[in-house]
């Protein structure tokens, strides 16, 4: 196995892990410890042993194919740097896990935890790794989803849940931009590859669009660390457990900034623009973070704006642009998460231990915990800028850096005097931290007493503060040769010299030391007095609430802004978003075809007066219909029906009898089901008085009027405009030609709906079930209006007349209103089954099928209940709908299935011809058992949706006492008893 | 043949998109009736008009010449289909808005 193939591995190798993570038992605590242990490893020994191909500016690539056509292709790329923030992720990663380990209660739920982890750090080791700018970006954006996860691992505290949506609004905010401006990088380069990229500084600096590639790439780098004035995140985020915080807040997730910073310093730096945003909002957050940090009265809180300083520390050093200014950051980059990731761990441990994190109730812990107690100052002593400790390395870097500059009087001042004071405050947190948990009286008002840790717990702590105090005596030795080859990476070759030793002799940076380790002590003791009052949050800005303004923010834009906008631009009413729809679709239509029509030919050859004839009528039937629709309901539904017999007479004409036959047939159901539904319409509502009201409505509908004829127009143009011209030799010409030889049936139609085109039809008929399903669904919790649960106002008359002559009883005239009729159609019945089965069997090679015998078959049905009533039915048939649609579909998938089986595509007809005794040779197509699932799916389909409307008279209380029709009950020797 | 069906197909769909412009429900459905009208025998026009054609295939004829284009047919075949459906859900709808707000308004509110 190549070594670039194994880099590549260690990437999945967490996700991987992270699913077995999620499925392992919820008390799994030392399998899910083992199982992430051993991938931080694995991922840690592996980093090891490709070090020495990456050790003089080497890089490892491995490259997968992904959309070569975009020129996007996956790549695992490790250089130097990458190799830093490999070990780091992988190495702070393990001993995160050992801690975690201890630190969780059994009552939390691991699995989670540990998967959540796990991914965070396979996005993590995607993130560094990442060859091309695209991939970086996805990455990204999933350690931002992972930190979401992590940050509200205890979703039952509200606090845990608002800090991880806050940091992934602000954290995705900054990837949205990251992704705009690495797109705008990759078209200035014209590859997304990282090597191109890097190799094309110039090109980047020198483009036009430079300056919002910057801001993008700067506000995804800004948000992710924590960077003023994005910083507010940050703090709310320690509301996840203590290893995440230990995990995200040193070495991983909020270095995902500085890293990207790093990573494109080289393309990127030297620009004005970059200098004084990148500069500035460095040391603003600096100063900020550790002002803030001062006053903090949480651990957790102290030490997030302590990371959030480190963090400006960080940005600033890259601002300078200078290459020594970019070694000091990368250096401190590794030390802080040292540093910082011990101490979360140690405030994780007196949380633990002592049951709270609150500096004010803390005190005289050193001799509870003496090893912790040690441990966590030799921590904070880096995090002040001790001397032989690894922070005071980095921290004289910046120094000596901040006081080179001598570029404009501004920032000659203001970068020295700004570190300075920086670094006193960061003395002072470190002493309050100190000082106020380990010193003083012994602690009061504790839930237990406090007492060591388990020894691995504290395990983590030892080898983070070793390596402290290791790279802070003897950096030649340990660190030196790994940083010579992180940086290389970045500033490249001509990397100038840099001293790693502990003593340069007196100079101004250190004169900057002693002034703010001096003045950070005295300004511990001057403060003392106002810390021990216990006031939280830092005076002056205290009022400066970072939560508060996003959530302002957040509100105006997600409320109230949406709002405005629906109400300027959205209507909630149907009426003029159709006209708007029917006016677009009208003009886009004119816009498309204007001036491309061509001469059309206006000839009456083929006139026939008897069509036309036809057509007259079928013209003032619709009219009718269209103007009757208001006034007279039934009246507009008998024109409707006239102008459905108009359509299917034209297809009959026009030699397409399938056609005809379908059309009559739903024309028939259609009408019955619209018949159903009028006994629940209210009546018009007459006389509108106010004249205003009248007068729009009048202007509205002829508006309406002429966009209607307009679109009427255009259509009759376009259909005559096509139908005078030649066809053109389509694929009508296959199906003709085919459909007997290939499909076994005469019928061409039909041949295409159940065997070439048989996937359409399979999705037409689910549409059909999904349809029926959902209107009996609707009408199961159907409440008709207060107006309509009265009988109708005609059964009503009838009633009177029944109880007016004494030889009636209600409901007579009724019953007998359609006697004959129903009769006939009781009769019927057996016909119309027959006549199903014909339409069903001859489909294949005559006009039928298995969608028109269904039909007819659902319309025997529902005469039976026209003629009898729905109990009258029900008592004798049982109809069980939902299973005929069941059924049907389930027959037609099969078909597809079976095909499939045999290894043809899906729905693959075959046919053959049977010898069948007596009866000769029979075409057996399977299509014909397709057909029959048709068929099965529209009879339960239309049957299903008609007698769920026809039950609604049934449900209705008051009608339900006296059915409206019972003709067995009063007219019991009824021709309806011969079956 | 085609001034006649070019001129029906026009009314139709002026009818159907007028009445779907309209307030009330009912007039909504019936105007989606006329539409789906139109737009069926629009779909079914673009195959041309065949007066005479042999409806099913004989004696292995196959000139497609002598037959309504299939292509249409089955397409308006499942257009006619699908426009059940979709009237019978609408219906189901406007009864059930009907019901709940007390109107057949199309906004479910007298204005």
């Amino acid at each position: 196995m190549t070594s670039s193939v194994l880099l590549t591995l260690v990437v999945l190798l967490p996700f991987l892990a992270s699913l077995v993570a999620a499925v392992l038992p919820s008390n799994a605590r030392n399998a899910e410890a083992w199982l992430a242990g051993t991938v931080a490893v694995v991922g840690l020994a592996v980093m090891v042993w490709l070090y020495p191909q990456i050790a003089n500016g080497g890089v490892v690539r491995h490259e997968i194919e992904w959309i070569p056509s975009l020129g996007l292709n996956l790549i695992i790329r490790m250089d130097g740097f990458a190799w830093l923030f490999g070990v780091l992720v992988t190495g702070v990663g393990f001993l995160v896990v050992l801690y975690a380990r201890y630190y969780m209660s059994p009552k939390d739920p691991v699995p989670r935890f540990f998967a959540f982890f796990l991914a965070f750090m396979g996005s993590m080791l995607g993130l560094v790794l990442s060859g091309n700018i695209i991939q970086m970006v996805i990455f990204w954006e999933l350690t931002s989803v992972t930190s979401f996860l992590l940050i509200g691992y205890w979703f039952h505290l509200a606090q845990a849940r608002d800090g991880a949506r806050m940091a992934l609004t602000v954290t995705g905010l900054g990837g949205l931009g990251l992704l705009i401006g690495m797109m705008i990088v990759g078209h200035i380069v014209g590859s997304y590859d990282l090597d191109v990229v890097l190799a094309s500084g110039d090109a980047i600096r020198e483009s036009g669009l430079y300056l919002p590639a910057l801001l993008l790439v700067l506000l995804g780098a800004l948000t992710k660390s924590a960077q003023f004035p994005f910083h507010f995140w940050l703090p709310h985020a320690m509301s996840a457990p203590t290893p995440v915080s230990a995990y995200l807040h040193s070495a991983t997730m909020v270095k995902a900034g500085v890293f990207l910073l790093v990573r494109f310093w080289p393309v990127m730096a030297g620009t004005d623009a970059w200098f004084w945003i990148v500069t500035f909002a460095g040391l603003a957050t600096l100063i900020f973070g550790a002002y803030a940090a001062i006053f903090q009265t949480d651990l957790k809180g102290l030490l997030a704006y302590s990371t959030i300083s480190h963090l400006g520390l960080i940005t600033t050093l890259l601002g300078m642009s200078s290459p020594l200014a970019t070694v000091a950051a990368i250096f401190h980059i590794a030390n802080h998460a040292t540093f910082k990731a011990s101490l979360f761990m140690a405030a994780g441990i007196i949380d633990h231990e002592t049951g709270t994190r609150d500096i004010r109730r803390l005190s005289g812990l050193f001799k509870f915990m003496p090893f912790t107690a040690t441990l966590a100052m030799v921590a904070s002593a880096a995090m002040a800028g001790v001397p032989l400790l690894n922070g005071f390395l980095s921290k004289e870097m910046f120094f000596a850096e901040t006081a080179l500059r001598d570029a404009n009087p501004f920032v000659n001042f203001a970068l020295p005097v700004g570190a300075t004071l920086a670094s006193m405050f960061a003395v002072v947190y470190s002493l309050r931290f100190v000082h106020g948990v380990f010193f003083g009286p012994p602690p009061e008002g504790l839930t237990k007493v406090p007492h060591e840790p388990p020894a691995l717990m504290r395990r983590p702590i030892e080898i983070l503060v070793l390596l402290c105090l290791l790279v802070g005596i003897i950096p030649g030795i340990t660190i030196a040769p790994y940083l010579a080859a992180a940086v290389v990476s970045v500033t490249g070759p001509e990397t100038p010299y840099y001293s790693l030793s502990v003593w340069h002799g007196f100079n101004f940076a250190l004169a900057m030391s002693g002034v703010a380790l001096v003045g950070g002590v005295l300004l511990y003791w001057a403060l003392y007095g106002y810390l021990n009052k216990g006031i939280e949050g830092p005076p002056v800005i205290r009022r400066l609430q970072g939560k508060r303004i996003f959530e302002r923010i957040m509100l105006t834009i997600t409320s109230k802004w949406a709002r405005r906008l629906e109400s300027l631009l959205g209507t909630r009413r149907l009426q003029p978003q159709l006209f708007l729809l029917f006016f677009l679709a009208v003009a886009a239509a004119f816009a498309v075809l204007a001036g491309r029509l061509g001469t059309v030919d206006l000839s009456l050859a083929g006139f026939d007066p008897a069509f036309a004839l036809i057509w007259a009528v079928g013209v003032v039937c619709a009219v009718g219909a269209a103007h009757q629709a208001k006034f007279h309901r039934l009246f507009s539904l008998v024109l409707l029906g006239g102008t459905g017999i108009v359509t299917c007479i034209t297809f009959v004409w026009l030699s397409a009898p399938d056609l005809a036959i379908t059309q009559l047939l739903v024309e028939i159901v259609t009408t019955v089901l619209i018949l159903l539904g009028l006994r629940w319409l209210p009546k018009r509502v007459q006389g509108m008085n106010d004249e205003a009201l009248i007068q729009r409505a009048f202007i509205r509908r002829y508006r309406d009027l002429a966009l209607a004829g307009i679109a009427g127009l255009g259509m009759a143009v376009v259909a005559y405009a096509v139908m005078t011209r030649q066809i053109p030799d389509g694929i009508s010409r296959f199906f003709v030609e085919n459909a007997y030889s290939l499909g076994g049936g005469t019928n061409v139609v039909n041949v295409m709906l159940v065997d070439f085109r048989a996937f359409d039809t399979l999705g037409e008929i689910t549409v059909l079930g999904i349809v029926a399903l959902t209107v009996f669904a609707v009408l199961r919790r159907f409440r008709p209006a207060a107006d309509s649960i009265e009988k109708p106002e005609q059964q009503k008359i009838q009633n009177a007349f029944d109880e007016r002559v004494a030889e009636r009883n209600p409901g007579d005239t009724v019953n007998e209103y359609l006697m004959i009729p129903a009769v006939i159609m009781q009769w019927m019945f057996p016909v119309i089954i027959v006549l199903s089965l014909h339409l069903f069997l001859r489909g294949h090679d005559q006009p039928g099928g298995g969608f028109a015998a269904g039909i007819v078959m659902s319309i025997g049905f529902i005469l039976q209940y026209m003629a009898g009533g729905t109990r009258w039915v029900e008592e004798r048939l049982r109809i069980l709908p939902v299973k005929w649609i069941g059924t049907g579909l389930l027959t037609a998938l099969l078909v597809g299935v079976v095909a499939q089986l045999l290894g043809y595509p899906f729905m693959t007809t075959g046919f053959q011809y049977a010898e069948i005794p007596f009866i000769g040779k029979v075409p057996m197509a399977s299509a014909l058992i397709f057909d029959l699932g048709v068929f099965g799916l529209v009879v339960g389909a239309t049957v299903l949706i008609l007698i769920a409307l026809a039950h609604q008279s049934v449900r209705s209380p008051k009608v339900a006492r006296r059915p409206v029709v019972k003709v067995p009950e009063v007219a019991p020797d009824a021709p309806v008893e011969t079956r | 043949m085609e001034i006649i069906l070019a001129i029906a197909i026009g009314v139709l769909c002026s009818c159907g998109v007028f009445l779907m412009l309209r307030p009330r429900t009912f007039q909504v459905i019936i105007g989606l009736s006329l539409l789906s009208y139109a737009v069926n025998l629009f779909i079914f026009a673009m195959g041309r008009l065949t007066v005479g054609g042999v409806p099913v295939i004989s004696h292995g004829d196959i000139d497609p010449s002598h037959y309504a284009d299939p292509v249409p047919q089955a397409l308006v075949l499942t257009a006619i289909v699908i426009g059940f459906a979709m009237t019978a859900l609408f219906l189901v709808v406007l009864l059930a808005a009907r019901g709940l707000t007390g109107t057949d308004h199309v906004d479910g509110r007298e204005r």
